[in-house]
């Protein structure tokens, strides 16, 4: 922890007094670690949370029927973005199991970014579905991974079963650039459904 | 690219919390940004210490404190919320807890991110 402390980007800038948060959320081993790393400004963090959820077996070892305690644990970055403003960013696991981390995660969160993998694309219907049971907004952006296969986009749609307003980008997880193009593109679509939303 | 682990604390967490698992206000999002407001520690437990030794450098979100200090974030908002009860701790509220995020505050994280660029 000393070299933490000692490192000047430990801190949140003084001025800043808001602080928002996306989710990037996805299947296991889709790039949301690889994502968070590439565009925090402080090394990415790991935060754990012990789970009480509701036990699909029956017969709990423990003697506490259909109670069973997990831990999952969180990575998370930090974007300065403005004198007043931070933008924290969560990996979110896909899994149901974990739904009191995603009501935590998801409450107050302006939205998701949901990596998915040309090479996967069914495993990412799980997450799609937390994240509309919660009624949180989202974009998808297919991570690209090397010798992954390319589809045209309307097939992508097809298969990933979008809304025509859900943007659908490819980004380079491990490219700042690029993945700050995917925020970009979510970010646009929040502001446009909140403008279609009122009027 | 998954950073190290941190190391674990060395007591349990329904120990540190004093057996409590919940808060005893419900004001803490994982963003939520916290400071220390005071520098007496004096009769404080030893984790309650560690977060104000870790809280006097400048503002953390609960998260950051959290990870830092290698606790579940259920225990650090116990913490958290004991150190505000008890003056040693403020918060600056998060969008969580001022409800929908506004356009401007939309704007504002379109702007920054588009700066980056």
């Amino acid at each position: 922890m000393g070299s933490a402390l000692a490192s000047d980007q430990l801190y949140v800038r003084e001025t800043v007094r808001h602080s928002v948060k996306i989710l990037i959320a996805g299947h296991f081993a889709v790039g949301k670690t690889t994502i968070v790393g590439a565009l925090s400004e402080i090394r990415p963090l790991r935060t754990e949370e012990q789970m009480t959820q509701a036990g699909e077996s029956v017969d709990d070892p423990s003697g506490v029927p259909g109670k069973t305690t997990t831990t999952v644990a969180m990575d998370f970055g930090r974007l300065t973005l403005s004198d007043d403003l931070v933008l924290y960013l969560f990996g979110a696991p896909g899994q149901e199991r974990f739904k009191q981390m995603w009501n935590d995660l998801a409450r107050g969160a302006l939205g998701a970014l949901v990596l998915a993998d040309t090479r996967r694309i069914e495993e990412s219907f799980d997450v799609m579905t937390l994240l509309e049971e919660r009624g949180l907004p989202y974009a998808v952006a297919i991570n690209q991974f090397d010798g992954a296969p390319v589809f045209p986009e309307d097939e992508l749609r097809e298969a990933l079963d979008l809304l025509p307003a859900t943007p659908l980008v490819r980004c380079d997880a491990r490219d700042p650039v690029s993945s700050t193009r995917a925020l970009i593109a979510l970010v646009e679509y929040l502001i446009e459904s909140k403008k279609r939303e009122s009027a | 690219m998954s950073p190290p682990r941190p190391e674990r604390a060395l007591v349990r967490p329904h120990v540190v919390t004093g057996g409590r698992a919940h808060p005893t206000r419900n004001i803490f999002d994982l963003v939520t940004l916290v400071i220390a407001s005071r520098s007496q520690v004096g009769g404080l437990s030893p984790e309650k210490r560690r977060v104000m030794e870790l809280c006097q450098g400048g503002a953390l979100s609960v998260a950051e404190v959290a990870a830092h200090l290698a606790l579940p974030a259920s225990v650090t908002k116990v913490l958290l919320s004991d150190l505000v009860d008890s003056g040693h701790i403020v918060t600056r509220a998060s969008a969580a807890e001022a409800g929908q995020a506004t356009d401007d505050m939309l704007r504002e994280v379109l702007d920054g991110l588009r700066a980056r660029l």
